[in-house]
This record gives structure tokens, C-alpha cells and sequence, in this order.
């Protein structure tokens, strides 16, 4: 099992009723909410408890991107990856990902990802989400019927820079480069692994498999109602006659990890209830553009995960429907690990993006919880796919070979 | 009202043509939302011309919409149904999304079209009266931002649906996909394709026609769209919204009569 301790960076100050003052943690909410000052605090807590997860034990850390929101203040990844690059040596650096759709030209995903991969000496996982319809369409304003073909094009573009060793042309729809020359270029050759966040779309199932990528679905809702979306994926492996590794999935989960499941209701249930009902606070309209999803997908019934979110009615859930219902895995450590076994076992996944951070958490409790998954669960987790050994080489970083002779900047 | 179905020759897209009335040809383009269903303004219309509606790509029966992706695609794919249709000397009338489609075609090709009618046309942008994001907007705002009368209005949108019935849902979420889809090119997220520019290239005469009560783009375009084009006038609609022929079918039957 490889676990990526992610952050989403959310802005930990919204108002007791944020929810009745304001329609839309996303796209329209005033960015007089926003103070500069708090945000520095917030910036650097967030990074250092990135880099906490590292000493604790976790395979990867990871970061994404974001916008014109107050739940997840990363719009750009890569700073926040740069940052962590000098001082990190071992983990894996799961940026998830670059918007590829929003870059103009989308050279600059692949020039920024390869000067990751190499200042931190190969350990660039690269995610390339179409990002969420607030992001792409509201947010940066990509026309939504055409946004799929421009990810597209996009992501040949990059894949192609990054293999080339030499100047290229490219005449594409949307970009056209007389000279494509990505200099740096990555350390991982041809490129760093590449996991793709979706939604239930099969074409998304079919352009993982044709390009030995890892779906992930990252979902708040919990993995009882992942189950049949991963299945889906799973018959659509089987159907391509593709290998079955784990590894080829991962699933984004919120974990709380207390002395005992009291304990942790009194610890986290308010973060819990932050993030739900404030950070999740999506206004439908914004929720899904028309023309952004295809025909296709919607006719599967896959509704996204933000129109999900309006129609659950968080306001009326208690900890307790959150924690029976799974939608968070939360109590003691062997509660986790009971659930978490279940959950990695039931969506057959290798790679779990832990959500420890919840909503407006303070720094000792987000540590706290930390340590003890990394003491307490994680190591009674590791060797749920022995057949597979613990590791994909297809689905995971290769750093370089020898360590950097130089000192980084953590040691 | 009558459906049949066009096979374009330069680009094989195959559009449905609601057909209407007797008289005088006049080439109708729908705004975004669609016909409506009995569409009272090509029901007027028809009373006194042969009303010819083409469905945009992505409208009702007509495909093709993934090949048209930006306003030159789109004009000239409004030519080649014009073309098509073997019209004679129309009235080319647009409404909303239709208009500017048609202001562009009118436009482009100074010659074909000499008759030109806009009702609330897209297509310019005033950065003091910023157009409403009709894409963020739910089903249940649209008849307060279409009409000037929000009630008779919803009557009006409604097709006897229940939104709480999964299989109507998902019928109208794919409807709405291809349909507000394929609008998105041409409006998202600005809708100005740089119309401005080309306006004072239209020869055609041209009657322009707001609802006096258009919350969604507000008269005081009417008189951009006036000053731009050099043969037209602008008529004011009192008591109607942005669906202006839907809303007040007589008075813009009479404006294109008295005008035409």
C-alpha cells in the first residue's frame, strides 16, 4: 500500500454562519474574507505538517489545485510543491495535479512538473485533473463543451515534451508551437507516474488504461458509496483484459484517528462539521456547467461530486451518520484500521490520499491524529496485496538512483 | 408546425426545420433556451409569413454540434442552412443567442441577407451593464430573468416535468447538457465573440426589438446595437422581458410588419 498524506489548504476562518450568509464557498464568495496576514500563518502550518506526514512515515504527500475558493487555497500546486521539494528527501511528491486545460500554453505544466521532478531528484508523482467545473469553467472561464477536447490536447502536448530530445513542432487546436523544447526536462523517464482523478466516466476508466495511469477517485462521500463507481472500473479493467494491480486506483478518504472513538468524536467532530457544511458549501449553479460533462456520463448517472454534495443535505448529518454511513473513517486505531482495510479490500485500491486535515483542524490535533495512523495503523495495513509486494513500479516514483551529494535543506 | 429534417451538403450535419405559416419567407433562429414548446412567437409569426426555424445543432433533433466550435463555425453554418433552405429575399430574425448568430451572418455576408431583425440580440458586452451568467443560473430562476411576467413565463418553460422524477431529471441534465452545451460556445463565459467590430459591416435594413423589462440583457444594448448598425431601428417592447416575441407575440409580429 502506498499512502499519500494530502492537504487541500482549506481557509480555516469562515464565520459560524457562513453557510446562511453566504451561497457559495466557491467562485462568488468575496475575497474580503480573505486576510493576508492569517494566511501566512495558515500557508506555513499547512507546509510543515506536509512535511511532519514525511517524518512520520507517509509514502507520499500531496497538494492540488484550486480556485477563487475558501476550500482549497492552492492555486497554484507547484509553489507548494517547490517549497516541499528542499525540505523532504524521501517522500513522494503527489501534486494532483496541474488543471492541464487552464495553461496557455499547456507547455508550462510540463516545464513546471519536470523542474519539480528534478529538484527533488525524481520523486514527482504528476496528477492532471480536468479540475472541478467552478475551477475550469466559472473560476478560468474555459468554454465547458470544449474543455475535454482541450485537456486532450493538452495532455498529448505534454507527454510529447517530455519524451522529446529534441525541438518540435506542434499544430494543435487549441495550441500552436512552432518549438516545443521543454527544457528542464523530467529526471523520470519517459515521464513520472501520472494519476488522473475522475468521476465515474468510462472514458476517463479508458484513458488510464491506454496510458497506464491510476485512477483515482476522490470522493467525501466514503466508500460504501464509491463501491459501485469502483466496480465499474474494475469490470471495465477486466473487459480491456488489463492486469488487475491495485495499484491502478487510489481513493481519497477522510481519516480521524483518536485514543478511543469517544475521543475522537469530541476531537474532530467540529473540523468534521466545518468541512462538510462550510468547505463542501458548493452553490448548485456552479456545480457542474452545462456542456462539461458528456452526454455520455451523465446518461451513467455519475453526478459530480459538488452536485452530490448540494443534494446529501450535510447541515442535518450528525457525527454519528458521518461515521456509520463511512463517510469518514474516525474512532480509535483499530476502528480505522477495521474500516480502512475494509475500504482498501472493497474498492481494491493501492493508493489512499489521507484527508487528516479536516475543515478549520488546529495544528495538535491534525498532528496528533497523524501520528497515531502512522504508528498505530498504517503499519497493520502495508501488506494488504502481498501478491503484489507492497508496490507498482507502473504507478510510483523512481527517484535517482544515488542520493543527492549535496545536503538538502531538511537534513 | 411541422418538422423535417436537412442534410447540410459542405458539412453533413443534419438539423430539424420547424416550418409554420404561409406568405412571405422568414428565417427564424432560436435563442438559447430553444423553441419553447408551442412557441407562441413562431406561432405569430406565422399568421401572416411562411416561418422557417431551423434547430441549431444540439437542439432538439439536430446533431452535429461537436463540429461547430467557435462563432466562424457557428456563421457560417447559419449560412450554409440559409443556402440550404432555397429562401426567398428572407426576413432574417434571430432572438438572443439567434440574433447574434444572425448579426454575424448579416455581417459576413452583406449581400444575402437585406432584411434583418434582432430581437434582444447577444453579442456586444458593456462593462457598466454586465450581462447575467445565464450558465450558473437554476431552472427555477429562469422564467424571473426570461420574463417581465416570471408566472406566465414558467408556464410557458414548463413541459410537465417533475423534477423530482430520476429518469426526467436525467433527461432534462442531457437535454440541458447539449443544448446550454452547445450555447456555451458562442456566450460562455463573455458572450462577445468581438461582434462589435463587424457590426458596421451590415447592410441589410434592420429592425432591433427589446423587451423594455429585459432583466437578463438590458435595453440600454439596444441602443449599442442601434448606434453600430447603420439601417435600423430600435423599437421598445413595454411589459416584456428578455423572451420578448414569447411574451408579447402581437407587438413584435406588428413592429416586423410595420418594418418589413
Amino acid at each position: 500500500m502506498k499512502f499519500t498524506w494530502f492537504h487541500l489548504m482549506p481557509w480555516p476562518h469562515m464565520p459560524d454562519d457562513f453557510r446562511e450568509k453566504h451561497r457559495s464557498v466557491w467562485v462568488d464568495l468575496p475575497n474580503r474574507m480573505y486576510e493576508p496576514e492569517l494566511g501566512h500563518i495558515a500557508y506555513h502550518q499547512y507546509l510543515d505538517q506536509l512535511e511532519y506526514a514525511e517524518t512520520v512515515g507517509f509514502d507520499g504527500i500531496g497538494v492540488n489545485e484550486h480556485h477563487a475558493n475558501a476550500y482549497g487555497l492552492m492555486p497554484s500546486p507547484n509553489i507548494m510543491a517547490a517549497t516541499l521539494t528542499r525540505r523532504t528527501s524521501k517522500a513522494a511528491l503527489v501534486v494532483l495535479g496541474n488543471s492541464i486545460a487552464l495553461y496557455n500554453p499547456p507547455l508550462r505544466v510540463a516545464e513546471e512538473m519536470a523542474m519539480l521532478d528534478v529538484l527533488s531528484g525524481g520523486r514527482l508523482v504528476a496528477g492532471f485533473p480536468v479540475g472541478t467545473s467552478m475551477d475550469t469553467n466559472y473560476a478560468y472561464g474555459t468554454i465547458p463543451a470544449l474543455t475535454r477536447e482541450k485537456y486532450a490536447e493538452a495532455h498529448d502536448l505534454i507527454r510529447k515534451a517530455w519524451a522529446a530530445d529534441e525541438p518540435f513542432a506542434f499544430n494543435g487546436r487549441y495550441t500552436k508551437l512552432r518549438y516545443v523544447n521543454c527544457w528542464p526536462k523530467p529526471i523520470q523517464r519517459p515521464a513520472p507516474p501520472i494519476f488522473i482523478p475522475g468521476g465515474g466516466s468510462v472514458e476517463t476508466y479508458d484513458f488510464c488504461l491506454d496510458n497506464t495511469y491510476s485512477y483515482s477517485y476522490l470522493s467525501y462521500s466514503g466508500y460504501l458509496r464509491a463501491k459501485l463507481l469502483m466496480d465499474g472500473y474494475w469490470k471495465r479493467v477486466a473487459e480491456r483484459k488489463a492486469d488487475e494491480s491495485p495499484y491502478r486506483a487510489g481513493f481519497a478518504q477522510v481519516i480521524c484517528v483518536a485514543d478511543s472513538d469517544a475521543e475522537a468524536e469530541r476531537l474532530y467532530w467540529p473540523h468534521v462539521n466545518y468541512f462538510y457544511n462550510r468547505c463542501l458549501h458548493v452553490y448548485p449553479g456552479f456545480a457542474d456547467a452545462p456542456g462539461y460533462r458528456t452526454v455520455k456520463t451523465i446518461q451513467t448517472g455519475a453526478l459530480s461530486q459538488f452536485t452530490q454534495a448540494a443534494a446529501r443535505n450535510y447541515p442535518s448529518m450528525t457525527w454519528k451518520d458521518l461515521v456509520d454511513g463511512r463517510y469518514i473513517v474516525a474512532g480509535s486505531p483499530e476502528t480505522v484500521r477495521q474500516q480502512m482495510e475494509e475500504l482498501i479490500k472493497t474498492l481494491r485500491v493501492g493508493n489512499i490520499f489521507c484527508l487528516m486535515h479536516v475543515g478549520n483542524m488546529p495544528n495538535d490535533k491534525v498532528r496528533y491524529s497523524t501520528s497515531l495512523f502512522a504508528e498505530k495503523v498504517m503499519p497493520h495495513l502495508r501488506n494488504l496485496w502481498p501478491e503484489w509486494k507492497n508496490h507498482d513500479d507502473r504507478f510510483w516514483m523512481h527517484p535517482m538512483n544515488e542520493p543527492v551529494p549535496l545536503k538538502v535543506a531538511a537534513e | 408546425m411541422k418538422s423535417r429534417f436537412l442534410t447540410l451538403k459542405p458539412s453533413s450535419i443534419r438539423i430539424q426545420v420547424v416550418e409554420a405559416g404561409k406568405g412571405r419567407d422568414l428565417l427564424y433562429l432560436h435563442g438559447a433556451g430553444g423553441h419553447m414548446p408551442a412557441d407562441p412567437l413562431i406561432a405569430a409569426l406565422a399568421t401572416k409569413y411562411r416561418v422557417v426555424a431551423p434547430l441549431l445543432p444540439g437542439y432538439g433533433q439536430s446533431t452535429g454540434e461537436d463540429e461547430l466550435r467557435d462563432m466562424l463555425d457557428i456563421t457560417l453554418h447559419g449560412l450554409d442552412v440559409l443556402e440550404a433552405l432555397k429562401l426567398k429575399k428572407p426576413i432574417v430574425v434571430g432572438h438572443s443567442m439567434g440574433g447574434m448568430i444572425a448579426a454575424e451572418m448579416a455581417a459576413i455576408a452583406r449581400t444575402e441577407v437585406a432584411k434583418l431583425c434582432l430581437l434582444a440580440p447577444a453579442g456586444l458586452w458593456l462593462d457598466d451593464h454586465p450581462i447575467v451568467d445565464i450558465f450558473s443560473k437554476l431552472p427555477y430562476e429562469l422564467p424571473g430573468l426570461l420574463f417581465h411576467d416570471a408566472e406566465t413565463g414558467g408556464r410557458l418553460l414548463a413541459s410537465g416535468g417533475d423534477m423530482n422524477d430520476p429518469e426526467f431529471l436525467k433527461q432534462f441534465l442531457v437535454m440541458n447538457a447539449r443544448r446550454l452545451g452547445m450555447a456555451g460556445k458562442i456566450l460562455f463565459p463573455i458572450p462577445d465573440r468581438g461582434l462589435g467590430q463587424r457590426l458596421q459591416r451590415i447592410a441589410a435594413r434592420t429592425l432591433i426589438v427589446w423587451g423594455a423589462e429585459d432583466a437578463l440583457i438590458p435595453p440600454v444594448y439596444g441602443h449599442a446595437f442601434k448606434k453600430a448598425i447603420s439601417k435600423s431601428k430600435l423599437v421598445k417592447v413595454a411589459k416584456a422581458g428578455h423572451a420578448v416575441g414569447q411574451e408579447k407575440p402581437a407587438a413584435v409580429l406588428k413592429a416586423i410588419k410595420e418594418f418589413f
